[in-house]
């Protein structure tokens, strides 16, 4: 009962006209973002935060612009893998298997009709659970200690390895230089400096939104001047939709398959780690195991769109749960509006429920609201969005590029951050190009401080005994489920990992 | 090999960090913990996991041919010329060359990408500095 107070209370909030429309906005350009190649949830977000920024929008209607882009980008990400194979973003590149065929069939219209009302199920099914689980998860969450937070900011790391890059390694590696990042600048604790090299504009440490922009949306750049891939896939190919509804046949064969696979997804998506990719992964493999008598998954089954749809928009919503109840993100786009929190001073966790309510429960309603406009937005304008596709890249990019700058310049004035920013380009142009996973990297800038602060808090309180991050049995829970959660991939998901993994060369790098 | 060099870089890293975090000084009222042994942590994860980088490398990535690399240093340069004449030159007119160059090098023929250069600057300047009041570099002439 307690919650639907709360989610009534969370409507009021949303249903400004303010809110609404940033809402609508969000939707839009998201539905955009994620439908064009090259431009996925987490860069997009990423760029648009420097303009939330500058509307001077408050905590509630900032999230709201850019979880509706978020929720956007996973509806937007199919367009393109339906109608020319090539997936808008990584999460939608499931969709591809049977979309495009479909796609060929001639049923271009019917597929994506379809995989927009298995998103919309996904995403729906996905924020009741957001409703349902989150406030389980921060009951857990207020037992923590500072122990025990450090312990599970460090199964965070270490089970993001195991899902985001076929290397733990590499994975290792992203997440200690995310951190050591983070230690640049004066230790708030004790006063003194650290790795700043007497560069006074260092003091401050670096701006992870900086760091954020470069190693998301301008290494995209630069992928794409080394490709000198200036056109537009969509170029010379005849886009076709035909019927723009789905019959209600497929809708019902359909049916069983969206239920099953949006709770799977949901579940994938909560998991530290994991994202909306591995949550369209194990859907789509999932109902191949379970419904494919025939063997027509990847011949065009229209099961074999609906499941990855549903699954990954599911996951995006469940990634949601660990980012708000714990401050703990699960994936590349959640650990970017953890950093949009972050910079409007609200530190997400299990006071964020009860301080700040209305932010949560707002962001909620607004998930509700933001999911029937992207229904109403995909199914009878998609044709809008197709055409969308026929931007070239070499228009788009430098706009991206230019965006970027704009956005950072506008927080900061300051030609330093500038510089960085285009440091941390080339340094994610480099990390992609060697399989190094992007998404640690931007956790360990984000978390670092908090995770040092915890650990010196633990110690302190114990008078300097280290042994007390392994005293509580939920310290030991948590610092086992890590330990798992690293060597297991090592061990046995060589071979599903190097499946999933085989189609996504630098595109892997910023998995969500 | 490129994975060997770059463990192997990561370990002169991991070095680096650790010896500029030997040197931090310590203040005089400092908790039980201190300001080092965090950055310590760090460096020995960084070291490890850059030895095993080394040690057990992966496929060779695809690097791009000479004139691809040439062309991104360009964009770098071209980049870094831009952040620092933004205060100088003004908004409009750096983002200008800035983006008529990036469509230039990404295939736009002379016209489209002057086209595209002027149209981005415009079109920024007017959604974010006149319709949300963005405050951007201000040149000689005012924009």
């Amino acid at each position: 009962m307690d919650t639907l107070s709360n989610l009534a209370d969370g409507f009021v909030i949303a249903l400004t006209w303010q809110n609404l429309l940033l809402a609508l906005l969000g939707c839009f350009l998201g539905t955009i973002m994620g439908a064009l190649p090259g431009l996925g949830p987490s860069n997009g977000v990423a760029i648009l935060i420097p303009l939330a920024f500058t509307m001077g929008l408050g905590a509630t209607p900032s999230l709201i612009l850019l979880t509706s882009v978020y929720y956007g980008a996973m509806y937007g990400g199919r367009i393109s893998s339906i109608l020319l194979n090539i997936p808008g973003d990584e999460p939608a590149m499931m969709t591809c298997l049977d979309g495009y065929p479909m796609a060929k069939k001639g049923m271009a219209g019917e597929a994506l009709s379809l995989s927009g009302v298995a998103s919309f199920v996904g995403a729906f099914l996905a924020t009741w659970g957001l409703i349902l689980l989150a406030p389980q998860l921060v009951k857990i969450a207020l037992l923590f200690g500072p122990a025990e937070y450090f312990a599970l900011f460090a199964l965070a790391f270490m089970t993001l390895g195991g899902v985001s890059s076929t290397n733990q390694a590499k994975s290792a590696f992203a997440a200690a230089l995310g951190l050591g990042l983070a230690t640049i600048g004066v230790d708030t604790q004790t006063g003194v400096p650290r790795f700043t090299f007497g560069e006074v504009h260092l003091y401050d440490g670096l701006d992870f939104l900086v760091a954020i922009v470069g190693l998301f949306a301008l290494s995209e750049v630069f992928i794409f001047l080394e490709h000198r891939h200036g056109g537009s896939d969509a170029q010379g190919r005849k886009i076709e939709i035909g019927r723009i509804y789905p019959p209600l046949s497929m809708l019902k064969q359909c049916t069983p398959t969206m239920l099953r696979t949006s709770v799977l997804g949901f579940l994938a998506g909560v998991l530290p780690g994991a994202g909306a990719s591995l949550g369209s992964f194990i859907s789509y493999s999932m109902e191949k195991r379970l419904v494919d008598k025939e063997g027509t998954f990847g011949t065009g089954d229209p099961r074999g769109v609906a499941a990855p749809e549903a699954g990954n928009n599911a996951a995006a919503g469940g990634a949601l749960v660990p980012m708000l109840a714990l401050g703990v993100p699960g994936s590349g786009t959640t650990a970017v509006l953890l950093a949009v929190l972050l910079s409007l001073n609200i530190t997400p966790g299990p006071l964020l429920f009860s301080q700040n309510p209305d932010v949560v429960w707002g962001l909620i309603a607004a998930l509700f609201i933001a999911n029937f406009m992207l229904l109403a937005m995909n199914i009878p304008m998609v044709g809008l969005f197709t055409r969308i596709l026929l931007v070239p890249s070499r228009i788009l990019m430098p706009i991206v590029a230019m965006v970027s700058f704009v956005g950072i310049y506008g927080i900061s004035g300051s030609t330093f951050d500038l510089l960085v920013m285009i440091g941390f380009g080339v340094m994610g142009w480099g990390l992609r190009k060697l399989d190094v996973p992007l998404v640690p990297v931007i956790l360990g800038t984000l978390l670092g401080n908090a995770m040092e602060n915890n650990l010196r808090r633990a110690i302190s309180i114990d008078n300097g005994n280290w042994w007390t991050l392994i005293d509580s049995p939920l310290a030991i829970a948590l610092w086992t489920i890590a330990i798992i959660g690293f060597v297991l991939p090592i061990i046995v998901n060589r071979k599903a990992k190097a499946k999933m993994h085989q189609k996504r060369d630098e595109e892997g790098a910023i998995s969500d | 090999m490129s994975d060997r060099i770059f463990g192997v870089f990561g370990m002169l890293l991991a070095i680096g960090y650790a010896l500029a975090a030997f040197a931090i000084e310590e203040s005089f009222l400092s908790d039980a913990v201190g300001p080092k042994a965090f950055p310590l942590i760090i460096a020995a994860i960084l070291g490890l996991s850059s030895a095993a980088i080394a040690l057990r490398p992966e496929a060779e990535p695809e690097w791009p041919a000479l004139g691809r690399l040439a062309e991104i240093a360009a964009a770098v340069v071209v980049m870094i010329i831009y952040a620092e004449m933004l205060p100088v030159a003004g908004f409009v007119i750096a983002t200008a060359f800035a983006a008529a160059y990036l469509a230039w090098r990404l295939g736009s023929k002379p016209l489209e990408a002057v086209a595209t250069g002027i149209g981005t600057s415009v079109g920024i300047y007017v959604i974010f500095h006149l319709v949300l009041g963005l405050s951007l570099a201000r040149g000689p002439l005012g924009f």
